[in-house]
């Protein structure tokens, strides 16, 4: 009966049309009972404060209407390429506003026109809209707020009080600021920007051959293009696409499976009782945590390479003639053996690190439950499966899911080791390329920012997928604000 | 019956120290086969051949352990001009230990100051906030990298051919602004703070940046120490952004792992340059591995308040 009411409460402040409702028929409330300054306010920022004697808030709203409003009016210029409402005309990619560099004749847009920044800019300033808007509910808010205070008799707030409230009621406001400011532009915008290039035909050779660096809107072309094969990296979207998703994902179950397990176990080996040395052999196995991942990766690669000690090695003891080609550096080289060899030397990376963090799982096991199944006659291995396993996996199953999206974005490992090699002719993708690492090679060595951009948002899509099942089920988050 | 027992506790001890026995072998293979690499960078160092005619030998050889050794790999890594820089070597590392401090700052303090709101602080957004980080995060790093570079190149922060030096503001900001949304490590720290201590101290009345920096912040040491540890490691084994934002041909400014990854991999690899390259990876290594030891303890909590929380 309880959980139903709480329940109805829940569904009825999670009904979208119902929020939007309430928050509409609040703004109307605050027009009509608002003061002359709340009134006015809904027109000039900041002139609710001024009529409430709030100064200082005044010009600071004030100064942020009239900058945006500039911004948009006036349209200043980085690199040829505008902001404001031409930006927003720009997005269109067509008849754009150019400087000398719009051909009127023609009405298209001429070479040196910069279509990326025209895109970028265009979220930008729609990004400075969205700003004015919110701006502007906050200083029709402040000055509704200071019509109620003096209704009930009190004084609006001075400037003075509103920075101390900012250290305290508010004080969430100050710390998320920088953060809300600093993420906005360097991870909202650009990932926007990057889901909006799949939908182009931005993609450097293209434009080379047609002589041009202007771009335009395809829709889903370059998505249908691992279907079709069409578009001038579709050959290869084609071809790749499958087999690459189908080593991501052999690689991700691999690579967090035995790094998983074989962390536990040798937590349990070094946690074993009186073994002396515990600190010893943890403290050497951090240390091949804290050296730098592309120190220790480059030197395996190194040692495996076809010159290095282990193939001499190998050839002295005369079990081999020729070096063999473990990671795949050459074209002829074995494709199967360096998958495998990249998921090996990924345990040599990732066991010392799952070591350290169950170890101290593995200690806050309560003791009882060992000593009933002491009692009981269990064998050890029958206890690690029976209670220790269990017990380490119920716990750690949100680092499971972390560490499996981590893997299906691990580049180092590949990019550092084999480089996705062995290269298949005529391809980007090589044989242990994964989707990052591929997606890496297509954009920053090719160009192809379209097809980077569809390989990234499929990434995205899988491993988003995954997370928000196994993810919001947990307990961990369901259950996340349990302290508060 | 009591010589029953005692046959029985012998055989059990027997088979203990057997099986620890097995256990101290196992451990020592896997200690010597996860130390075979860096032990083999570490004397590939301090490796000093020459060939018959006096010329260096800089190469990887089949020889694990070298035939002679000196420091001379590491006289030519401070004085040789690579790339066309001089002193290159000593540049990408002054170049890295200014980058990894300044983010080390501005990262652990965005990552506390989002924590503690996260997990102390009751507001209206603070759901949606954290499900937009979470969805944020799942969009691998590289395709957002592209677009940082295109921004910084815009505002001249990034590949500005009068101004190269500005690369390094370009790169302490791609690696920095980010970092509040790494915030659950830190939040699953104070989560476990008892909120009685913050109800209590705002009954006494103080306000909530007076709880933060009066009772959050002392308390926060271990999480404050691990979060300046991984920024402040973070610039050092990082290539790939500092590649991008401050560009292959801008030697100059480039970090020292974007310079030793270049020695070996770059658009001009020498194969050569392999025994200096080696010497370069101790000289980063040491630092970062001995912070890392004297750290260790607050290293293994964050580690381990990550498994737990995801």
């Amino acid at each position: 009966m309880g959980t139903d009411s709480k329940r109805g409460k829940k569904a009825a402040r999670s009904n979208p049309f119902r929020r939007i409702g309430n928050s509409f028929s609040e703004f109307g409330k605050r027009f009509t009972d608002g003061s002359v300054g709340t009134k006015l306010s809904h027109f000039i920022f900041g002139a609710g404060s001024f009529y409430h004697g709030q100064i200082v808030k005044g010009i600071i709203f004030l100064l942020i209407q009239l900058g945006i409003l500039a911004v948009m009016i006036f349209c200043p210029s980085i690199n040829n390429t505008p902001y404001g409402w031409k930006a927003l005309v720009n997005l269109s990619l067509k008849n754009a506003f150019e400087g000398g560099e719009f051909d009127p004749a023609t009405g298209e847009m001429a070479i040196g026109s910069d279509c990326k920044l025209m895109i970028l800019f265009g979220f930008v300033t729609i990004a400075l809209i969205f700003i004015y808007f919110i701006v502007w509910n906050l200083n029709i808010a402040s000055s509704y707020k200071a019509d109620n205070d003096k209704k009930v008799g009190k004084k609006p707030t001075t400037i003075k009080e509103d920075l101390k409230e900012l250290l305290d009621g508010k004080f969430h406001v100050l710390m998320l600021t920088p953060t809300c400011i600093a993420a906005t532009v360097f991870t909202i915008l650009p990932t926007i920007f990057m889901i909006a290039l799949a939908f182009t035909t931005y993609n450097q050779q293209d434009m080379n051959n047609l002589g041009t660096n202007l771009f335009k809107w395809n829709g889903l072309q370059n998505f249908a293009a691992v279907f079709t094969g069409e578009g001038s990296l579709g050959f290869e979207i084609k071809n790749r696409f499958l087999p690459v998703l189908g080593w991501t994902f052999i690689w991700a179950i691999f690579a967090t499976l035995t790094c998983y397990f074989g962390g536990i176990i040798l937590a349990l080996l070094i946690n074993k009782k009186d073994l002396k040395g515990k600190k010893v052999f943890r403290t050497l196995f951090i240390l091949t945590i804290a050296v730098p991942q592309f120190i220790s990766l480059l030197a395996v690669r190194n040692l495996l390479g076809e010159y290095g000690p282990i193939n001499s090695l190998l050839q002295s003891i005369g079990w081999i003639q020729e070096p063999i080609g473990f990671l795949g550096l050459k074209a002829t080289d074995s494709e199967i053996l360096a998958k495998i060899m990249v998921i090996v030397v990924n345990m040599w990376v990732g066991i010392p690190y799952t070591m350290l963090m169950t170890s101290g799982i593995l200690m806050n096991i309560p003791t009882d439950l060992y000593e009933a199944a002491r009692v009981d006659g269990t064998s050890t291995v029958k206890m690690f499966f029976k209670i220790t396993l269990p017990y380490v996996i119920f716990i750690t199953t949100p680092y499971l899911i972390s560490s499996f999206v981590g893997n299906i974005n691990s580049f180092n490992t590949i990019y550092l080791l084999t480089g996705g090699g062995p290269t298949y002719p005529g391809y980007q993708a090589g044989g242990t390329d994964l989707l990052v690492t591929w997606l890496y090679k297509v954009t920053i060595d090719q160009g192809m920012y379209n097809t980077g951009a569809v390989i990234g948002i499929f990434t995205f899509l899988i491993t988003a997928t995954i997370t928000l099942i196994t993810y919001r089920r947990s307990k961990a988050y369901n259950e996340e604000d349990t302290f508060q | 019956m009591s010589n029953n027992t005692n046959k029985k506790y012998r055989s059990q001890s027997k088979n203990r120290r057997i099986s620890l026995i097995v256990t101290y072998t196992i451990l020592a293979v896997m200690a010597v086969i996860w130390l075979i690499p860096l032990l083999w960078i570490f004397i590939s160092a301090f490796r000093c051949e020459y060939q018959p005619d006096g010329t260096f030998i800089g190469r990887v050889t089949s020889n694990f352990f070298p035939r002679a050794v000196g420091f001379e790999n590491f006289r030519l890594l401070f004085t040789e001009t690579y790339y066309g820089v001089d002193h290159a070597f000593v540049r990408w590392i002054v170049n890295t230990l200014i980058i990894s401090v300044i983010d080390c700052v501005i990262s652990t303090f965005l990552v506390l100051s989002v924590a503690y709101c996260i997990a102390k602080l009751k507001f209206k957004l603070r759901k949606a906030f954290m499900n937009i980080t979470m969805i944020l995060g799942l969009f691998p790093g590289f395709m957002s990298m592209i677009a940082i570079y295109f921004l910084l190149k815009s505002i001249g922060l990034s590949g500005n051919p009068s101004h190269p030096e500005l690369s390094l503001v370009g790169l302490v900001l791609a690696y920095s602004a980010g970092a509040g949304l790494g915030f659950q490590i830190a939040k699953g720290f104070f989560d476990v703070i008892p909120n009685a201590l913050v109800e209590s101290a705002k009954l006494d009345g103080c306000t909530n940046f007076k709880v933060f920096w009066k009772i959050i912040l002392p308390l926060a040491k271990p999480i404050i120490i691990y979060q300046a540890l991984m920024s402040f490691t973070g610039p050092w084994m990082d290539f790939i952004f500092a590649k991008v934002i401050i560009g292959a041909d801008n030697a100059k400014y480039w970090t020292v792992s974007v310079g030793l990854y270049s020695m070996l991999f770059g658009t001009h690899p020498d194969t050569n340059l392999f025994t200096q390259f080696a010497a370069g990876c101790v000289i980063v290594a040491i630092p970062i591995v001995t912070l890392f030891m004297f750290l260790q303890k607050y290293y293994v909590e964050g580690v381990t308040a990550g498994a737990v929380k995801g």
